[in-house]
């Protein structure tokens, strides 16, 4: 009962953050919004009794990417959203699309849901930090490895791109 | 207790208003948020079906439960390296072409 509750309690914020980030025309205020939508992520995966994924989701992205976002808000002077042509046929083209996507996945998953069963609010800690970090050092090695590679190739690359050129 | 579906779901609408956003708005930074949302719920059903996973273990032991966790954290470090090339790109656009709006970006159209 608790865990259904907060559950649709969270759905929800995540749900209007996400509507207000499309309404919203300042892309400083959808940045927020998607900030707001980051947090209540961090909570549902919570009651799914994923610790370590929720406290990185709060640091790396409620915390980290969106004060990059903001950063470049603030330093190209953002203003609000102007209006084009372009916008129209997008959505008379996308609208439909996106309703059909959502429509056809929505009753997929009404249809099967008594196949897929139900999850709840476990006592086993299974996603806490120490699990994590034993799978990510031993079976998923190679992948961590390659990521830092990765992530070294990303900041060269941000910082050859942001060069000014003279 | 709550079916899996709900969790499916849920992610279904933000993965579906992420597409909207990405067609429908015009900034550039704006339309970057909405990949940013779109990979978090793809983030919300890999973090359900592990949690599923745990709860209804299957006898194949190359299935490991937990790695459903383990993936969210690589898409969270891929995420966080294209935030950081697209927003250079951003800027190294908006220096030469003086806008963030999509449609006024077109040397590239016929």
């Amino acid at each position: 009962m608790v865990h259904q509750v907060l559950f649709i309690v969270f759905g929800l914020i995540c749900v209007a953050g996400a509507i207000n980030l499309l309404v919203q025309r300042h892309p400083i205020s959808s940045a927020l919004s998607l900030v707001v939508v980051m947090g209540s992520l961090a909570l549902i995966y919570l009651l799914l009794g994923a610790e370590f994924v929720a406290a990185i989701q709060l640091i790396v992205y409620a915390g980290a990417i969106m004060v990059l976002f903001v950063f470049v808000i603030m330093l190209l002077n953002a203003g609000a959203e102007e209006r084009t042509r372009g916008s129209r046929t997008a959505l008379f083209v996308g609208v439909p699309g996106v309703v059909v996507l959502a429509g056809s996945v929505g009753w997929m998953l009404i249809n099967g849901s008594g196949r897929l069963g139900s999850v709840s609010i476990s006592s086993s800690n299974f996603g806490e930090t120490r699990n994590i970090a034993h799978l990510l050092f031993k079976e998923f090695l190679l992948p961590f490895e390659i990521t830092s590679v990765l992530i070294l190739i990303a900041i060269m690359g941000a910082v050859v791109l942001g060069k000014r050129e003279n | 207790m709550v079916p899996l579906s709900w969790y499916l779901i849920l992610s279904g609408i933000l993965f579906a208003l992420g597409v909207l956003g990405f067609l429908l708005k015009r900034n550039i930074i704006t339309i970057f948020m909405s990949i940013e949302l779109m990979l978090n719920a793809v983030n919300l059903s890999f973090v359900a079906f592990a949690n599923y996973w745990n709860a209804h273990p299957v006898a194949d032991k190359s299935i490991i439960p937990l790695s459903g966790q383990i993936f969210v954290f690589f898409v969270m470090v891929v995420a966080a390296a294209e935030a950081a090339v697209g927003l250079a790109i951003i800027i190294s656009v908006f220096r030469t072409r003086e806008t963030l709006n999509v449609d006024r970006v077109n040397l590239l159209k016929l």
